[in-house]
């Protein structure tokens, strides 16, 4: 594989609250190679776009972020507002979940496509339009003219994902932060968005950090996955690692949660309960209450991160009982 | 466009019907007769009934309320009771007066309203936000006259730096300018408290908006997403308010051009009520009614060019 363009190194981001302050994201790390998509999974509220708006330096006024994030030989925490701004739009772009809500319903399409083109490529506006037409084709919208001119509520909601995609690679960005943006779409119109955003990935030559929710999402673009839980990597591995030997409960149970239309026995196992309020405090495994294997160790102490192989690594005290057992068994061959 | 101006030209019509009548029937049932005021203190029983019959007053009341639509349909408001000039000409030679202080205050207000709105939103729960809030409630709540007084006195007696009243010479000079100042501020504050309170929930909630979001993952500059991105979306109630306040200026400048002895349609209108001279009285609410309806009509226009999204059908 090719070189690293981003290194996410114990990020932590907290909001200060009436309640106290809270953690969202509780020291993550990943890192991403040129050419690749990361997926990254995880329920609802378990703190992925938090973590892609702490990359963006996006975050709301009562979030403060810590750790690195290294990209293109800066700490990105570290960079003035000014710096961090000329490289969104430009090095690092983010398509949202709400294509009905994202873009700004009192200006046209083309206004909008063209503005990252004139802030970070110093385009004269024809040049900026003219490229814009070509970006529009290349996302796929037909009669890219007539939609320069129109505004959002002219167009449907896939229409406006496509717009959205065509402004996040305007200036053909390394890093393509893509949160849920198939979630609010129909279902052909979501196969439609991937395969596209699959497309231009290697046209562009785009990193992607994808997030969803959705299993099925990850089967179909991911090179490799990281699973969040309660803002924490639970499970980290290639694509084929985590579907064929997935080994945190939770990657597991998510698995199990993903319908699968080829198999009409197969059952719907939903994980019981619910994620933790951010202001709760969880001895031990953060998952420990909802877990079914949950043992004494896993309430008195939060697991370590432990390497199955070179691109699979887990945090589950599972593992280490699981190593128990095998070095018991073969004594002399422990490694 | 055309669809519009006809809806809300048919929509003045059925207001300017039932205003008129009524002012007409308020005008007559209240105690007081214009005759008796014209005639004076010294005029007999006779004169008074003359001047009864010359002014059309013993005709039947519904007689009298079709002659004179029938007047204004033909563009003819009627003449004074009083000094006998026509209703058309008094009000357009007191009305530039009116217009030009509606004008100056709906300026004000939304010069200091727009400015205070945005930073409170900006600033929000700052100090700045927590005093603009006091004022705009001690703005909207202190009467005209109050205000016109205390600014006449500290400004114009105390400090000598307007003058106390009279609006005589053209706005664009100097003079011109420093007598439409106070009254401005006068007539305006009350608008500007309005408008400073509506634009800053709008701006806190286009703030938080997912498209504010987006410009600025685009790398669009800080004061290029406020001035542009925010701004224009979180104008669009604010224009309703302005369009309201400025409709609500024009007829309310009554008070203010009584203190500040400003010869406009308001003043007009009070002299006319005390003489129960029912045509001009008649003309000047119909005047203030027309403003009112094409001042709405403005703001629909102003509306759908700001808001994509509302088309003229
Ligand atoms: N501005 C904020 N203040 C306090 N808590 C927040 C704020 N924004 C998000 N959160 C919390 O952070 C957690 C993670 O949110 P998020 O990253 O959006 O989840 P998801 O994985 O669904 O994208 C949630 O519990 C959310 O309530
Ligand atoms: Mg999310």
């Amino acid at each position: 594989m090719e070189k690293t363009i981003l290194e996410v190194e114990d990020l932590v981001t907290t909001f200060k609250t009436a309640g106290g302050e809270v953690s969202a994201v509780r020291g993550i790390s990943f890192s991403l190679k040129k050419g690749e998509t990361l997926c990254i999974v995880g329920e609802s509220g378990c703190g992925k776009s938090i973590t892609a708006l702490s990359i963006m330096g996006l975050l709301a006024a009562n979030a403060k972020s810590r750790g690195n994030v290294h990209f293109n030989g800066k700490n990105l925490l570290e960079l003035k507002q000014d710096e961090m701004r000329k490289i969104r739009g430009n090095d690092i772009s983010m398509i949202f979940q709400e294509p009905m809500t994202a873009l700004n319903p009192t200006f046209t399409i083309g206004f909008q496509l063209c503005e990252p083109l004139l802030i970070h490529r110093n385009l004269s506006k024809k040049a900026a339009r003219q490229k814009g037409i070509d970006l529009l084709k290349q996302v796929g919208i037909p009669m890219p003219e007539k939609r320069m001119k129109q505004y959002p509520h002219e167009l449907s909601g896939g229409m406006r994902q496509r717009v959205m995609i065509a402004i996040a690679l305007a200036c053909s960005p390394k890093l393509l932060i893509a949160d849920e943006p198939t979630t609010a779409l129909d279902v052909t119109i979501q196969a439609q968005i991937l395969d596209l955003l699959n497309d231009l990935k290697e046209e562009f030559e785009t990193s992607v950090i994808m997030i969803t929710h959705d299993m099925g999402v990850v089967a179909e673009v991911a090179d490799r996955v990281i699973v969040m839980y309660a803002g924490e990597v639970i499970e980290e591995g290639s694509v084929e690692e985590l579907f064929n030997d997935p080994q945190h409960p939770y990657t597991r149970g998510l698995l199990a949660s993903v319908p699968n239309v080829d198999d009409p026995e197969f059952k719907l196992n939903p994980i019981p309960g619910t994620l933790p309020n951010l202001n709760e405090e969880i001895r031990g495994c953060r998952f420990h209450p909802r877990c079914p294997f949950a043992m004494e160790k896993c309430v008195q102490a939060s697991p370590v991160q432990t390497n199955r192989k070179q691109n699979h690594s887990v945090r589950c005290w599972l593992q280490e009982a699981e190593a128990d057992e095998y070095s018991k068994c073969q004594p002399s061959s422990a490694v | 466009m055309a669809g519009l101006i006809i809806r809300r030209v048919l929509q003045l019509i059925l207001l300017l019907l039932g205003i008129s009548f009524i002012v007409f029937l308020s005008m007559h049932i209240a105690p007081g007769d214009p005759a008796d005021i014209i005639g004076g203190p010294t005029a007999s029983k006779e004169d008074i009934e003359g001047i009864r019959e010359s002014l059309g007053l013993n005709e039947p009341l519904m007689v009298q309320y079709f002659d004179y639509l029938k007047g204004v349909i033909h563009g003819d408001f009627g003449f004074s009771f009083q000094t006998k000039e026509s209703v058309s000409e008094a009000l357009l030679s007191r009305f530039p007066n009116t217009l030009n202080l509606a004008i100056a205050s709906i300026i004000v207000a939304i010069v200091i309203g727009v400015t205070a709105g945005i930073i409170s939103a900006l600033k929000h729960n700052s100090w700045f936000d927590g005093a603009a809030t006091v004022i705009s409630l001690a703005g909207i709540s202190i009467p005209n006259f109050w205000l016109g007084a205390i600014l006449i006195l500290v400004f114009a007696v105390n400090l000598q730096w307007f003058p106390v009243g009279g609006l005589t010479e053209p706005f664009w000079t100097v003079e011109g300018m420093k007598q439409l100042i106070l009254p401005a501020i006068t007539l305006g504050t009350g608008s500007a408290a309005m408008i400073a309170r509506m634009s800053r929930s709008a701006m806190l909630e286009v703030i938080r908006a997912d498209y504010v979001r987006t410009a600025r993952a685009k790398g669009v500059k800080e004061k290029t997403v406020i001035m542009v991105h925010c701004l224009r979306n979180a104008m669009i109630p604010v224009i309703t308010v302005i369009g309201l306040n400025f409709g609500f200026l024009l007829g309310g400048t009554i008070i203010t051009e009584q203190v500040f002895a400003i010869n406009g349609v308001g003043r007009l209108m009070i002299e006319s009520i005390a003489a129960r001279d029912f045509p001009m009285v008649q003309g000047a609410v119909l005047l203030v009614a027309t403003l009112f309806v094409l001042v709405n009509l403005v703001v629909d226009i102003v509306y759908a060019l700001i808001d994509p999204r509302i088309g003229f059908e």
